[in-house]
């Protein structure tokens, strides 16, 4: 199978539906020629394979990409736009939270908008907070928007080519570390739905559930759990609108135990919403307290030493999930 | 106008630190793990920082943006901590909270500068309003670039700065590309000067380059503001010599475009200037090289030894 980082995962997926489909278009900041010349990055070649016509550089004018997509999508038009840093969500957020999530609910069901968005999220690059900082939780609190998250380059190209598909406004947003982890990624097409999520290591002592990057961080120290004898599930969410409930549950049903981890800030992060939906149906199934690990309510510092300090690491989750056994 | 021979030293003095502030990094961070994250570098635009800055007083403000090391410099930052911020020390103006990207320093009127392109404006037309509600005679200058002025942001501030007449000089530092793009990919108006005649504001079109030209019309700038009659924009032409970033490989710009702009480099114009006029000896000059080379590496030093923050201290300054 060939080993692609999630930026190329990205690269191939918009390609295949590109060629598969001519209204799908590409438009952001740096998309055609680009600052960078690395092959790892999503956009890479777009332009030298599909022409200007199809991969739209964009003015510095985040209002105005986002703005592109909602009226070219109720036109007809497949729009894949790219945020190219997450914190910069904030310039788009008028048309995205006001317009791409409410105008189909405002005609009635007359209008769609099958639009993505995609974020370049992630600390860990060393840029600081006003490059770093995970905003799925706030998407995820507007109704009208689904919202992707993957952890795989597999799941990257599965996930955003539905997500292309999809007559629904999604928000994809891509952790910058996992660009440069290959993964396998197999060679034929297929399409992972959005909605699912995906067990990637079957467990019996407790729940972690988790999407992203910090699917890696909860891969590792579930490795090194078992070499103490504990058996971990991680329960990938990928998806964090529409959620899998019943994935979570039946598997916070199977272990009693949970775990929550996500690198966002934790007030308002995405993790109280998994626990809110444990303790509303499972609360009987519980035999400790859930966990939360998650970062600290701060902004991501750019030395190096505060920003590991930021990131939550395997030691952290091991720690949490003893706490609990 | 005639320009007092002080300020053209401190303008030489701008453009010679500035410079060899950022020829040091371009070369520290090709070393693995000296400096992390990005490193936005201003060379061969060191003019317009010089040059604005120059005809500022301490009173007056600067918001400025990620290019910002040159205008930081000339209001007068400390080397030493701005150098220790960059590495991401303790010892750094911001405590490693920031690193290079969104270097505050408010002891000298540069409390905020924002990575995210056109998050300028807007602040700094409240930090005129306060400076008119106050009464203060000083004035807030705004670094953007081209590409800045693509965001809404920046129109609904100069709006703003225009209607209430509020001392604020919005300072366009042209430098030919935004990220990838040349000016024509991004943005239909030839000059961004332009954009002033929409919120009935003057426009000027500057020499970025030449030190003195900047100086004397950003003077003019802050002579109207404090006279009451508001906010101008001036767009300085200059050129950026380095990529976006230093790990941009430049592909898009042209390598003759690059030797051009490079023969028009701000340093020998103001230099060549004042030794052809006597303001300053072969070498006086001479000594004054040595001694800013002095104050880089004195700079370099004092990040290299400093600490590192503790872990815990991440927690530290969310809130007042
Ligand atoms: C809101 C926002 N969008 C995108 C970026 C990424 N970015 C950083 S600098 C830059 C180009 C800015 O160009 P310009 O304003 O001309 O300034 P220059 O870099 O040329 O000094 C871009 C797109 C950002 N930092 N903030």
């Amino acid at each position: 199978m060939q080993q692609l980082g999630m930026g190329q995962a990205v690269n191939q997926a918009l390609r295949e539906e590109m060629t598969r489909d001519p209204d799908v278009f590409v438009a952001g900041e740096g998309v055609g020629v680009s600052i960078h010349d690395n092959p790892m990055f999503p956009t890479a070649g777009l332009l030298e394979a599909f022409g200007a016509g199809r991969i739209k550089d964009t003015p510095v004018s985040e209002a105005a990409i986002a703005g592109l997509a909602v009226g070219a999508s109720e036109a007809g038009l497949k729009p894949v736009v790219e945020i190219m840093f997450n914190p910069f969500f904030t310039l788009a957020s008028d048309m995205i939270v006001n317009h791409a999530a409410k105008l189909r609910y405002l005609s009635g069901g007359k209008s769609s908008f099958p639009l993505v968005v995609r974020m370049k999220s992630g600390a860990g690059i060393g840029a600081g907070c006003q490059h770093s900082h995970n905003l799925e939780a706030w998407v995820a609190h507007c109704p009208g928007l689904k919202v992707v998250m993957p952890g795989t380059p597999a799941d990257a190209k599965g996930l955003l080519k539905s997500a292309i598909r999809d007559p629904n406004p999604v928000i994809f947003i891509e952790d910058m570390l996992l660009y440069f982890v290959p993964g396998p990624v197999p060679e034929e097409e297929y399409l992972i739905p959005i909605g699912p999520a995906d067990i990637k290591r079957p467990g019996k002592d407790v729940t972690v559930v988790t999407w992203s990057k910090m699917l890696g961080v909860a891969l590792k120290a579930a490795a090194q759990l078992a070499q103490e004898g504990i058996d971990v599930e991680i329960v990938d969410l990928r998806t964090l609108v529409p959620l899998d409930k019943e994935t979570i549950l039946n598997s916070v049903r199977k272990t009693g135990r949970l775990v929550v981890l996500h690198e966002a800030t934790r007030t308002g992060g995405f993790a109280g919403e998994v626990a809110a939906v444990v303790m509303e149906a499972a609360f009987d199934s519980l035999k400790a307290p859930l966990r939360r690990v998650t970062g600290p309510d701060i902004p991501v510092p750019a030395s190096p030493p505060l920003e590991r300090f930021y990131i939550p690491d395997e030691q952290q989750l091991i720690a949490a999930v003893k706490e609990i056994l | 106008m005639e320009i007092p021979q002080a300020k053209k030293m401190e303008m030489l003095r701008s453009l010679l630190l500035a410079r060899r502030f950022e020829e040091s990094l371009t070369e520290l961070c090709k070393i693995e793990g000296k400096i992390p994250g990005m490193m936005i570098l201003c060379t061969g635009q060191e003019a317009v920082g010089a040059g604005v800055c120059a005809a500022l007083q301490p009173e007056d403000s600067i918001i400025t943006n990620h290019r910002s090391h040159s205008h930081l410099l000339a209001k007068g930052a400390d080397p030493r901590t701005l150098m220790a911020e960059i590495f991401c020390k303790r010892t750094g103006c911001n405590k490693g909270k920031s690193g290079t990207l969104h270097l505050a320093v408010p002891e000298v009127n540069a409390p905020c500068t924002t990575t995210v392109v056109g998050g300028g404006p807007p602040i700094a037309v409240g930090r005129a309003f306060a400076q008119q509600y106050r009464r203060e005679r000083s004035v807030t200058v705004c670094f953007v670039g081209d590409g800045a002025t693509n965001e809404g942001s920046f129109h609904e501030a100069m709006n703003l700065a225009s209607l209430w007449n509020l001392p604020v000089i919005f300072v366009c530092e042209n430098n030919l590309y935004a990220g990838a793009q040349r000016h024509e990919e991004h943005t239909k108006v030839k000059n961004i000067a332009d954009r002033a005649a929409g919120y009935a504001m003057p426009g000027v079109v500057v020499d970025g380059n030449d030190a003195l030209a900047v100086y004397a019309s950003a003077l003019d700038a802050r002579t109207r503001a404090l006279a009451g009659e508001g906010p101008t924009l001036i767009e300085y032409k200059t050129y950026r010599w380095r990529g976006h970033g230093e790990s941009d490989p430049q592909l898009y710009q042209p390598k003759e475009e690059i030797a051009v702009w490079q023969a028009a480099c701000p340093i020998p114009k103001l230099r060549g200037d004042m030794l052809i006029q006597g303001l300053i000896s072969a070498d006086e000059l001479h000594a004054l090289e040595k001694k800013i080379d002095a104050v880089v590496q004195d700079a370099i030093r004092f990040a290299e030894e400093s600490p590192y923050p503790e872990p815990h201290e991440a927690l530290e300054d969310v809130f007042a």
